[in-house]
Formats: structure tokens, sequence, C-alpha cells
């Protein structure tokens, strides 16, 4: 069922258009023209062409160096976030009980973390590792083990880190959970038969069906983490020093604290241009994900009695396969 | 569903994990100031609803929590209204630029909120909508939009095209159809797609903050001046913290039975 050729659906799409353009189009325009200029206040511009840029990607100058700095910090934190993450999100949807009311209280705790407002994560995390009031804190403090997370590097990327899994962890779960309810018993079943051990089941049987929602998870962990502001700056403020600044910390500071309107723009064009590459990357691979479902034997669909929710985006993007 | 062994040692611990930091906001929400600058108490000693009496009788506290509210329910309703008849012409059509229409829309879930910041600022100042519900509802748009048109989009693909060709040939019209027939037959999508455009409305703390300054000053911007006035006030702090955790907790609650599958087919 292929779809139908319908100029006149742009009709349809059309408020989407406008409001998305109206607050993505209009800003970026002004970015793009900031991003040429410099400005020493008083509205007043003076043209700038490329001069940014350039200084951007050249280490040796103080704004090419604090980009550089916070993009290899924050690259640091998104692999090492991605590393913890993923295995705990999978062992954490494995470790779900099978069924009653358990399931739905396991499942409202898990995604507590992640309705709370960011800026209260970080509140709580500020008051749960201070050495004075905190229980973490105090607990490490009086083990002996010398913790503090406002003067010490090592400390805060610890409690940053901390945070961070403890916020987003459940939505890797969330996802693999979604999975691995696809898998029809019969796969199970045909295990057990074969005598298979419960690691090769993993291997060969929970692993490749939740290929597709790891990918997302790791796509939007990677994005998200990629993105971080509020918390640490609640936490950390971005110290001790510069040590917990990210790209978007560095961005707000130069934007909204120096008023350093070219040098934020040009920064800010260079961050977009990189989340849009790995965003188109994720695009393609999931665009290409779903043709190749589609490409699969029938043999196989008719094996799977419904189809999974957590392909489900594979099927949102093309929309015309195995969509419940 | 085969599980691992130990998986109840597992979830327990990772609950009691996500669970504790929680629990020590709220124990301090209950505790005076002076006990929690002198002692350190597993719970509160001398247990008080000062922190939280003042919330509610403080016009300059409460007043955040209906500003937030209203700019969340305001974005959820706009995201929702114009995502409907996309995410249908998405599904059953194909027309010009489709797919690079769609990936656009994708692209803005995607972009960082730090870069939207000043423009949105010097935009909305200039229409004259700074400090205004409106403002922060219009900026949150630009990820909760494509976040709801992916989402229903789903939902509508899972209609079978039949239902819409009966329809028609019965003599509804296009907005009789979408109405009476669509909306009915994917509400608990719409659901799902409210839940999440609520939810990012209701965390994201950037744009809130930079695009209000007195009138509609979010409960989330409240709270940050609160940290970096001198002298803290900690069970204050505490106290309104765990009130903003209870509008989420109660829509999970609602959503239970969708989160797993919610997650998977839209947080993207």
């Amino acid at each position: 069922m292929d779809k139908i050729v319908n100029q006149k659906a742009w009709f349809l799409v059309l408020p989407v258009f406008l409001v998305v353009a109206f607050s993505a189009i209009l800003p970026l325009m002004t970015v793009v023209n900031y991003s040429m200029q410099d400005t020493f206040g008083n509205n007043q511009f003076f043209w700038n062409g490329v001069g940014w840029f350039k200084e951007l990607l050249d280490p040796s100058t103080d704004l090419g160096g604090r980009f550089l700095a916070s993009l290899g910090r924050n690259l640091l934190f998104s692999a090492i976030i991605l590393t913890i993450q993923v295995p705990l999100g999978i062992v954490v949807a494995l470790s779900m009980p099978r069924e009653g009311w358990s399931v739905a209280a396991c499942l409202v705790i898990l995604a507590l973390p992640l309705l709370i407002p960011w800026n209260v994560v970080g509140t709580i995390w500020q008051i749960f590792g201070r050495p004075d009031i905190g229980l973490l804190g105090y607990t490490l403090n009086s083990l002996g083990i010398d913790y503090n997370y406002v003067s010490n590097d090592f400390d805060a990327w610890v409690t940053v880190i901390v945070m961070d899994v403890w916020h987003w962890t459940s939505l890797v779960a969330l996802l693999c959970y979604a999975g691995l309810k696809s898998i029809p018993d019969a796969y199970y079943q045909a295990a057990q038969i074969d005598g298979a051990s419960r690691w090769a089941v993993f291997r060969a049987i929970q692993l490749p069906k939740m290929n597709r929602v790891l990918l997302i998870a790791v796509l939007l962990r990677f994005m998200d983490s990629f993105m971080i502001y509020t918390e640490p700056f609640v936490v950390t403020g971005g110290g001790p020093g510069n040590s917990t600044t990210f790209v978007s910390i560095e961005l707000v500071k130069i934007a909204l604290g120096q008023f350093d309107l070219g040098k934020a723009a040009a920064l800010s064009l260079v961050y977009n241009l990189i989340i849009l590459i790995v965003c188109w990357v994720f695009y393609t691979v999931m665009t290409n994900a779903g043709a190749e479902r589609k490409a699969a034997p029938e043999s196989e669909a008719a094996l799977e009695p419904k189809p999974a929710a957590g392909l489900k985006p594979v099927g949102v993007l093309k929309p015309k396969e195995g969509v419940a | 569903m085969h599980s691992i062994p130990g998986r109840r040692v597992i979830m327990a611990l990772f609950l009691i994990f996500l669970l504790l930091p929680i629990y020590w906001l709220v124990n301090m929400s209950f505790k005076t100031n002076s006990e929690i600058v002198s002692t350190m108490t597993l719970w509160p000693h001398t247990p008080t609803l000062q922190h939280y009496r003042r919330i509610f009788t403080d016009e300059s506290w409460y007043s955040g929590y209906i500003n937030s509210l209203e700019y969340v329910v305001l974005n959820t309703v706009i995201s929702i209204s114009v995502a409907l008849p996309a995410a249908y012409a998405f599904s059953r059509y194909r027309f010009l630029g489709d797919k690079h229409l769609f990936f656009w829309l994708l692209s803005n879930r995607m972009a960082p909120a730090a870069v939207y910041a000043l423009p949105f600022f010097n935009l909305y100042s200039a229409i004259g909508l700074f400090d205004t519900p409106w403002a922060v509802a219009l900026a949150h748009c630009i990820f909760n939009v494509p976040l709801a048109v992916w989402i229903l989009e789903g939902f509508v693909s899972g209609v079978p095209r039949e239902i819409d060709e009966t329809a028609f040939l019965d003599g509804y019209s296009f907005p009789r159809f979408f109405i009476k027939i669509l909306v009915p037959l994917i509400a608990s999508g719409i659901g799902v797609a409210a839940f999440f455009c609520f939810m990012f409305s209701w965390v994201e703390l950037l744009l809130a903050r930079t695009l209000t300054s007195v009138q509609a000053k979010p409960i989330a911007a409240i709270m940050t001046r609160t940290v970096s006035a001198a002298g803290m006030d900690w069970g204050l702090l505490a106290a309104a913290g765990v009130l903003t955790i209870i509008p989420g907790a109660l829509v999970i609650w609602f959503v239970r039975n969708y989160i797993a599958r919610g997650f998977a087919l839209g947080r993207v």
C-alpha cells in the first residue's frame, strides 16, 4: 500500500511549518547575521566576515581554546555516559519483573527521574552530595573518603556523571524493556528445546531484537548528553575552575554573560552543525533499517504475532511497514 | 520474557539508587533549617510544615507554579493542535519535499536550546511577547511540535486507510471525518503525545528563564534565584523542589500502562 501523491497535503502541514519556521528559521537567521559581526554594545555592529569562525577553530586564540576545550570535555563526558548507561540500562530492563502490580510500580519509579525539572535534578544532587548536609557527601566523608564536589575536579566529574546516570539510565531501560516485550514466547521455547544457555539466549535472541531500540537509545543519549546544560550548571556552575564547563555552558556564558554576540553566534552555528550531522546519520541509519525490514522475507514477518512496540520509530519513518 | 539471575536484587538496588536522593529532598523539606544545618538526621526529628506553608502563602512563590503550568498547558495545546493535521498528511500522502520537511522538523528537536536562547530573547522582545506565557509556550514549540508530529504519525499510520475511505464514501467531509472518526481512534496516541509535550515543557529551564523576567517567571527560575541568594534557605528550596516533582508523578501514574511503549515510540 503506497502513499498517494497529493500536493494539497501541504495545507495540512502548513500550521506546523509556520509555527516551527517562526521559532526556528527567524532566530537562526539572526544567529547567522550576528556570527559575521562584532559589537561593542549600544547596538553598534561592525562587519567581521568569517573572522569568528577562523578564531573558533584555532586553539591558540582565547575563543578557539575555550571552544575546543569544552568540546573535548563534552565528548569525554558523552563517551563515559554511554559506556555506563547502555549496559546498565540493558541489565535493568532484563531485571524487570515479569507480571503483576510490581511491573507498574517499577515503571512508575523508573520514569520518575525523567519527569523532574532539570534544575531540580541539579538541586537534588547539589543537596545530596554536600559534605555538610547531604547524605552522600556526609557518608563518604565519614567513611574517610575526602569528597567535595565544589573544590575537587575529580569529585565534580563523578557527581555530574552519577547524576546523569541517575537521571537518564531509566530512559535506556524503558526503551530496552519495550524491545524485550516484543519478543514472542515461541522464540524462548525454541531456545529451551535447543538447550541454549542463558548467555546464548541473550546473544542470539534478545540482543538482535533490541538492536533498533538500542540504536535510538544510544543516539538520544549521545545527543542529549552533548547538549547538557542545566544539571551541571546548577550543581557545579561549570567549576571548579572550568573543569565541568561543557559546550552549552560555555555558549551561554559568552552569549548571555559577556553579551559577546558575534562569538556566541559563530559558536552556535558550529555547535548546531555538529548536532545536525549526527542527526542526519541517525536519520539515515533509521531509514535504512526500515528499508531492510521491508526487504526481510515474509516468513519472518509471519512469525511475529504482533509488531514490536520498540520498532515503532522505524515504522514511523517508513510508515507503511508493520505498524499496528 | 526471560530474565537474568539475581534480577530482584539488581532491580531493588537500582530502585533504591533512584529513590534515595528523592527521599533526601523530601526529608529535608520537612526539617527546620536549624536541624538541617546543625545535625545529620536520617528523618526529621522535629517535623515542620513551615516551608510548605511559606510557598502556599507567599505569592512570589506560588505564582511561579501557576506561571509554569500556564505555559506548559498552552504549549501542549498548541503543539497537539498543529501536529494532528500534519501527522495525518505525513502518514497518508506523498507530497513535494515531504521527506526533507520531516528531517528538518526532526533536526529542530535536536537543536541545543542554548543556541536559541539569545535570538529568542531578541525576537520575543521585538514583538512584545517577552515575559508572557506565550513567549515560552511558542519557544517550546521548537522541540515539542516535531515530537508531537513524530508520535502522532505513528498512531495515525496504525489506523487502516480503509476507515478513511469508508468515511468519505459515507459522505463525511474532511474536517468532520477528522474530528468525529480519526481523533477518537487515536485518542491514546494523543494522550501519549500530550504527555511528552507536557513533560518536555515542564522540565525545560534555559529558555523559560531567558524569556521571562517578572510577570511570567517559572518556578524553576524562582528556585535558581534562591540558590544564588546569600544565606541559603535549604528547607524552602527542598520544599519547592518536592512540589515540582508532584505534577510529573501524577502524570506518570495516569499513563503508566503506555510509558514503555510511549518512550520507544516517541522519544526522539
